[in-house]
Order: C-alpha cells, then sequence, then structure tokens
C-alpha cells in the first residue's frame, strides 16, 4: 500500500515542512534525547496522564509526546475547516429536527428506527428547543488523510469529546522548548480555546438568565480518566469545576453551594453521561448528577452542553447519514468525506464483508479505544477466523470499511526519525457562532506499520501547526 | 363520570433532612376523555419550582422542601369529567414518536418466559386484535394478587411468580407488547372502582399500546378491560419507574416510610366554585 507522506513527496520536502526539515536534520542525536526527556518531565510535572477518550487502561500512564509537529498549510486548513463546521451544522440540525417534527425521517432519507430506537435518543428531550437550537456545542470530528487532498471523516463525537487538554499542552510545551520555532515559523495560536469555549457556553445562557451567566464545569470526580481535562479547561476558562454534590436544585433553578452562599447557574458544560445526569429523569440509582436538573432544564432555567440525547447523532449507524443530512438541511455538497461503511445487519453487506474481510477493517457498533476491531491487512489468518467467528455470532454487532492508507508524518523513534500514521481530532465550537482554532489533536501510532492510533494501542501525540499565510 | 379526586401522599424519614426535590406527575392528561376543574397540588412547606408541558403530553411539576423536614406531604385534589372513548387516547397532543417506546428498560426487559408468551397469540391478526389478546393472555397468567410483588419487581420476575398488582400487569403487557413489535407504555393514573363496585383505594395503573391507523389504546390487563370512563389517566413511561406520578429524591438520604391514600368519588354534579365555598 502506498502511503500519502505529509513532509516528503520523494525526495523533496513539501513546502509546510521547509524550516522544520532543517531542524530536524541539523539536530545532533544526544540533543534529541535530552529534549524527549525533559518533554516527558513536564508532561509529569503537570499533571497530565489521562487516557485519551475514555480508553481505558492505567490511568497514570503517560501518552507519549512526539517532538515532530505535524503541519496544515492555510489551505489544506481552510478547506477542513469549511467542512468541519459543515458538518457540526448539519448534526445539529439534525439533533433539532429528531426532537422536533423528524422531517428528515418524514422525507424517508433516514430510517426512523435508527433514531427513534437508538439507545442515545432520549425522549425526555423532545420538544425542548435548547437556546439558539444548538444540541451539540463541542464537537470532535476525527478525520484522517489519504491524499494531497483526499480527508475522510472517521466518526463525529457529539457528547463530550476529550481530548483537548492534550492539544493545548503539546502546544505549550513545545514553545516552551523549542521557542526558536515559534520564530521561525508563523504558526496560528491554539491558546484563545478556553476563551472561546467560556463564550460559546455563555451564548447559550438559558432565557431565564438576565445577567452575565455563570457557567460550570460539571465532573464525575477525581476517578474519572479525564478529571485532569475538567479541571485544566476550568481553570483556564475562569469558572468553577464541581461534581454533582456541589449543585443542587431550588425552586426553578440550580445553584451552586459556595462560601459566599448559594449562587445560581445558568450553563452547565457537563462532563458526565446522560444515564448519571439527573436521578428523577434517568437512572435513579445514580449518585453522580443532580436531583431535579432535567425539570430545570426543561423548562428553560439551566442549560446542559450538550445537550442529553446528543449522542443520537454521532452513533456508528447514523454515522452513514451525515452526508444526507447536510443535503437534507444545509442543501449543500458535503465538503468532507465519511468512510465507505458496510453495515453488517444488512444481508449484502454482510455477505460482502464476510468474503473479503482479510481486506478490511472491522468495529464494534459501541466500541472504543482501537479494542474489539479487526484490521484486515495487518492480521494473520488465525486472527482473522477467530474474528469471523465473533461477527457470525452477532453480526449487527460490526461495521466494516475498507483498509485507509493513513497519511504519515515524521516520527521521532528509536533509530531518529521515520514515518508514522496519524489521525487528526480539531475540536469545533457551536454556539451563537461556529469556531474552530486552527489546529486540534494529532494521535499517531508509534509502533511501525501501525494503523491504530489510539493510545491503549501503542499511540502517542503530537502538536499541530496551521501555517499562517 | 363526574370524579372527585383527594390523593395524598406522604413521606415519613427516619431523622430530619433538607433539600427533597420531586417532580411531579400529578395531573390529568388532556383528551377527549377527560376534563380537569379546579385541579391542585400541594407540598406542604414546599416552593413550587419549573412546571411545564413535556414532549409526551405530561404535566410536570417541580417541588422543592428546603427542610429540615422529617416528613413530606402532598396533597392533590380536584374534580374530573370522565368520557368513554373506548380505551382510545383521542384528541391527545403529545410529540415524541411511537418507535421510542419499542425499547425495554431492565424493569420490562424480556427473558425466555417473556418471549415464549409473546409467541402465544398466532395466526395473522391485525395489530388492534393482536393487542387485545396479549392483554387478555397477560389477565390470564398473572393472577391479581396484592402482596407479592413490590415496587422494583420486573416484568420477568412478576411473570415468574404468576402473580402481581396492576403495575405488574401492566408491565408485563408491555414487555410482550414490544416483543411483538409494538410500541407500549405504561400508564399511571386513578380508577374509580373495580367492575363490582367495589372501592379502589390506591393509585392505578394499566398499558398503553399503539395501534397504526388509531393511536395509542389503553389496556388494563388486571381488570381484562380497556379503560373506560371510570378511569382518569396521569402520564406515560417505559415502565412503572420512568412514569411514575412522584419522582423524588432527597439530599443525605434517610430510610423512607410511604402511605398514600387515595379516593375516587362519583359526584352528582360540579357546583360552581362560589356556591361550594358558600
Amino acid at each position: 500500500m502506498d502511503y500519502y507522506n505529509e513532509m516528503y513527496s520523494g525526495d523533496k520536502v513539501r513546502e509546510p515542512y521547509a524550516r522544520l526539515s532543517e531542524w530536524v536534520e541539523t539536530m545532533p542525536a544526544d540533543f534529541r534525547q535530552m529534549k524527549q526527556a525533559e518533554a516527558e518531565e513536564l508532561f509529569r510535572r503537570i499533571g497530565i496522564t489521562f487516557a485519551v477518550y475514555g480508553e481505558g487502561g492505567d490511568p497514570d500512564r503517560l501518552i507519549p509526546f512526539d517532538m515532530m509537529p505535524r503541519v496544515f498549510d492555510q489551505t489544506e486548513w481552510r478547506k477542513l475547516e469549511r467542512g468541519i463546521k459543515q458538518r457540526a451544522r448539519a448534526l445539529n440540525a439534525f439533533l433539532r429536527d429528531v426532537y422536533g417534527r423528524g422531517e428528515i425521517i418524514r422525507a424517508g432519507r433516514i430510517p426512523a428506527r435508527l433514531v427513534y430506537q437508538n439507545e442515545a435518543y432520549e425522549k425526555a428531550v423532545v420538544g425542548v428547543v435548547p437556546p439558539r437550537g444548538v444540541y451539540s456545542h463541542i464537537i470532535g470530528i476525527d478525520l484522517v488523510r489519504t491524499g494531497k487532498d483526499e480527508f475522510f471523516v472517521l466518526e463525529d463525537n457529539c457528547r463530550t469529546p476529550s481530548g483537548v487538554s492534550y492539544m493545548l499542552e503539546n502546544r505549550e510545551i513545545m514553545m516552551r522548548m523549542f521557542p526558536q520555532l515559534f520564530r521561525q515559523n508563523r504558526i496560528e495560536p491554539v491558546d484563545q480555546y478556553p476563551e472561546l469555549l467560556r463564550r460559546t457556553l455563555e451564548s447559550v445562557a438559558p432565557p431565564k438568565c438576565k445577567d452575565r451567566p455563570t457557567c460550570v464545569i460539571l465532573t464525575p470526580g477525581h476517578f474519572n480518566s479525564a478529571y485532569y481535562e475538567h479541571s485544566f479547561l476550568a481553570n483556564l476558562m475562569g469558572v468553577e469545576l464541581v461534581e454533582g454534590q456541589d449543585l443542587f436544585v431550588d425552586g426553578e433553578f440550580v445553584y451552586m453551594r459556595t462560601t459566599q452562599g448559594p449562587k445560581r447557574v445558568d450553563v452547565i458544560y457537563r462532563r458526565i453521561d446522560d444515564p448519571f445526569l439527573d436521578p428523577l429523569c434517568f437512572r435513579t440509582d445514580s449518585m453522580l448528577g443532580v436531583p431535579g436538573l432535567m425539570d430545570v432544564y426543561r423548562s428553560g432555567g439551566v442549560s446542559i452542553c450538550s445537550a442529553p440525547g446528543a449522542g443520537v447523532a454521532d452513533d456508528k449507524a447514523i454515522y452513514t447519514f451525515v452526508p444526507e443530512m447536510i443535503r437534507f438541511y444545509l442543501g449543500e455538497k458535503p465538503i468532507l468525506n465519511n468512510v465507505q461503511t458496510w453495515t453488517l445487519w444488512k444481508d449484502d453487506d454482510y455477505k460482502h464483508v464476510m468474503a473479503n474481510l482479510p481486506d478490511l477493517v472491522v468495529k464494534e457498533v459501541h466500541g472504543s479505544g482501537g479494542y474489539g476491531m479487526l484490521v484486515g491487512p495487518k492480521s494473520t489468518k488465525e486472527e482473522i477466523e477467530t474474528f469471523r467467528k465473533k461477527v457470525e455470532a452477532n453480526p449487527s454487532n460490526y461495521i466494516a470499511q475498507p483498509t485507509l492508507a493513513l497519511s504519515t508524518t515524521p516520527t521521532f523513534v528509536e533509530e531518529g526519525i521515520a514515518p508514522r500514521h496519524v489521525d487528526l481530532r480539531p475540536y469545533c465550537l457551536c454556539g451563537d457562532r461556529i469556531e474552530l482554532v486552527p489546529g486540534g489533536l494529532t494521535r499517531v501510532a508509534l509502533k511501525e506499520g501501525s494503523l491504530v492510533v489510539n493510545s491503549s494501542q501503542g499511540g502517542g501525540v503530537k502538536d499541530t501547526w496551521v501555517l499562517s499565510e | 363520570m363526574k370524579l372527585r379526586i383527594t390523593h395524598q401522599t406522604v413521606y415519613r424519614y427516619d431523622h430530619p433532612i433538607r433539600n427533597i426535590v420531586q417532580s411531579l406527575r400529578l395531573t390529568p392528561s388532556l383528551f377527549e376523555g377527560q376534563k380537569t376543574h379546579d385541579w391542585q397540588i400541594d407540598v406542604a412547606d414546599g416552593i413550587k419550582g419549573p412546571s411545564f408541558r413535556d414532549g409526551a403530553g405530561d404535566w410536570i411539576e417541580g417541588w422543592t422542601v428546603r427542610g429540615p423536614a422529617d416528613q413530606v406531604v402532598i396533597t392533590v385534589t380536584g374534580r374530573v369529567e370522565t368520557r368513554d372513548t373506548a380505551g382510545v387516547l383521542r384528541g391527545y397532543r403529545e410529540q415524541i414518536n411511537p418507535l421510542a417506546y419499542l425499547r425495554s428498560t431492565p424493569a420490562t426487559k424480556p427473558d425466555a418466559a417473556l418471549r415464549e408468551l409473546a409467541q402465544h397469540v398466532t395466526g395473522e391478526r391485525d395489530q388492534l386484535d393482536l393487542s387485545h389478546q396479549l392483554s387478555a393472555l397477560v389477565t390470564d397468567k398473572i393472577a391479581y394478587t396484592p402482596g407479592v410483588t413490590e415496587a422494583a419487581t420486573t416484568a420477568a420476575d412478576a411473570l415468574k411468580l404468576g402473580q402481581g398488582v396492576c403495575q405488574d400487569h401492566a408491565q408485563v403487557l408491555i414487555a410482550v407488547a414490544r416483543l411483538r413489535d409494538l410500541p407500549a407504555r405504561y400508564v399511571s393514573g386513578y380508577l374509580h372502582s373495580t367492575e363490582d363496585g367495589e372501592p379502589h383505594d390506591a393509585a392505578h395503573a394499566w398499558a398503553e399500546i399503539h395501534v397504526d391507523g388509531l393511536g395509542w389504546i389503553g389496556f388494563d390487563a388486571a381488570n381484562r378491560c380497556c379503560p373506560d370512563e371510570r378511569y382518569v389517566r396521569l402520564g406515560s413511561g417505559l415502565d412503572a419507574s420512568d412514569a411514575a406520578p412522584i419522582r423524588g429524591i432527597a439530599a443525605g438520604q434517610s430510610a423512607e416510610e410511604m402511605d398514600v391514600a387515595v379516593r375516587v368519588e362519583e359526584i352528582e354534579k360540579f357546583q360552581a366554585q362560589s356556591q361550594s365555598q358558600t
């Protein structure tokens, strides 16, 4: 398979990497080792050790940081940006629709059952139109690149995508260690993200809020693998980090306990899952949420970001319909493509997939973190046959996609520098405006030849640069 | 029928507690079979919070009791004029797609016995006939026996026991209806009297099944009938817990005891408010 190398075209260095290539080529090996150790030390001191995307694994394990940045030029980034914003608009339009009249279903463009029987569909939210009609306020869109102008969306994350703290920390550490790189290259900043996030949250304050909105981040607590990120963002935004027990409902509103007495809360950026939000509405045994929260939300007394039920838009089965959403709601042509996806509960798809297992990637519908998946071309005959039996036992639990030739970027390895496969997760903010900081989180598969970038499977992270003109 | 309803629920705690929050679904539904007059909900020492009509058409009221309190008293009084619509929920406004009621919950999760029961009704039938047959089947399989099941009893458990109360009949019927691909939901409400004329002094519950062309239709498997003018509908949900007329929780949990008194009386006519006060 041929892979697109983002830095080199044959022997020639591509323009965005011109200055970086000098830097890499003239770097002495001992200097590199020293800097790598320094970076690790910095990460450890900051305490950023959580697993990205709820992947599980050792929560105290450091995710390897690769010092070699990944670079986009303006032209590349502008196209990505337009594509991501377009997708974010369509996903929110879809949520507005399926919690309202369901026009896209009436029009026969998406099967009704896929939506209404979806586990993430919350009937408690039907008829509730959140401020500005936005249901998903932070959308993480996972992208891969296969060629100069070929980008594909792997999945959308409309609930509470994590990892943005890596985007910020990776940049912070690169600037601290290599200030000269930031003088030589004109790199667009990403550190405005917390401010933009706060502005986004404030822009969706509920109708009953008359003053400057009070925003909080609601965390399940320090046992959660992303707790670091919750406290990190709260700090940078200058808002309180709270747990369920710090909030309570009184009358028509939600309040936070403070040393100066109760303070009304207007916007909750929640990092806990729907079933745990409110024991009076969802799981009665949840101790993480706030009793009565949903009644306040449904009557316009508080905003919850993302809205309960937003997950119905990022299901792996719904994913296949996002291009349709873009055409239906926006009347536009999708700028970013989906990866072709076979759903194994359909007979024809099932037959095709079973006949071509060695060439395909097969994933569990509700799986994440690179567990429980088969990468056909990278697997042995035995592995493929074992996986085949699993699929046969429960076809509706799987989807399949062609094995994509993920692009590579140069990465520091034992022997020096070598190409490794990467993906990208930018974070799109949706409030009164749709905004995207120029950059995102680049994950890199550190194992030679590996196409799985998940940190639980030997993945690392990189700083992601967008060059200004 | 003209019915006067008094419904009092008392929660007692073993020590005084603060910040008791409740979500009440205690207001009769608006549809052709029901008309409500001067309905009142009162929570002693409570603050009325958000109130709104939700997507399922239920009127929801949130209440807070700041406390410290060692009991919470919820009193509902009012009068309802009912009309027999042969169980059909006609003229009811709601926004939730019926397909959202095909999903099972822990309380209505099918097991092998429920699956088998669902297949008991055979042959080509329309949805309405199938619903009636399933309801009759549930009546036959579960003997009305108070005291053997509790609030947390699941449909599967109730079927295994072969005994239960209206909650169990409703949840078993919901489970088997969903297995036959019929959207089904749990309904909480009141019942004036059972067919033999005995007074019914607890809240009542039944199931609704969605039939194409007719919409939602009530089935009371506990009484082998469809709701008529003796029934007062409050609200619905995926199961008993989701449809509960009262959902509440107190910060600093403490042992809780509950007393319920329901009176559903038939009255001659509704007197004008001014006359009843003189």
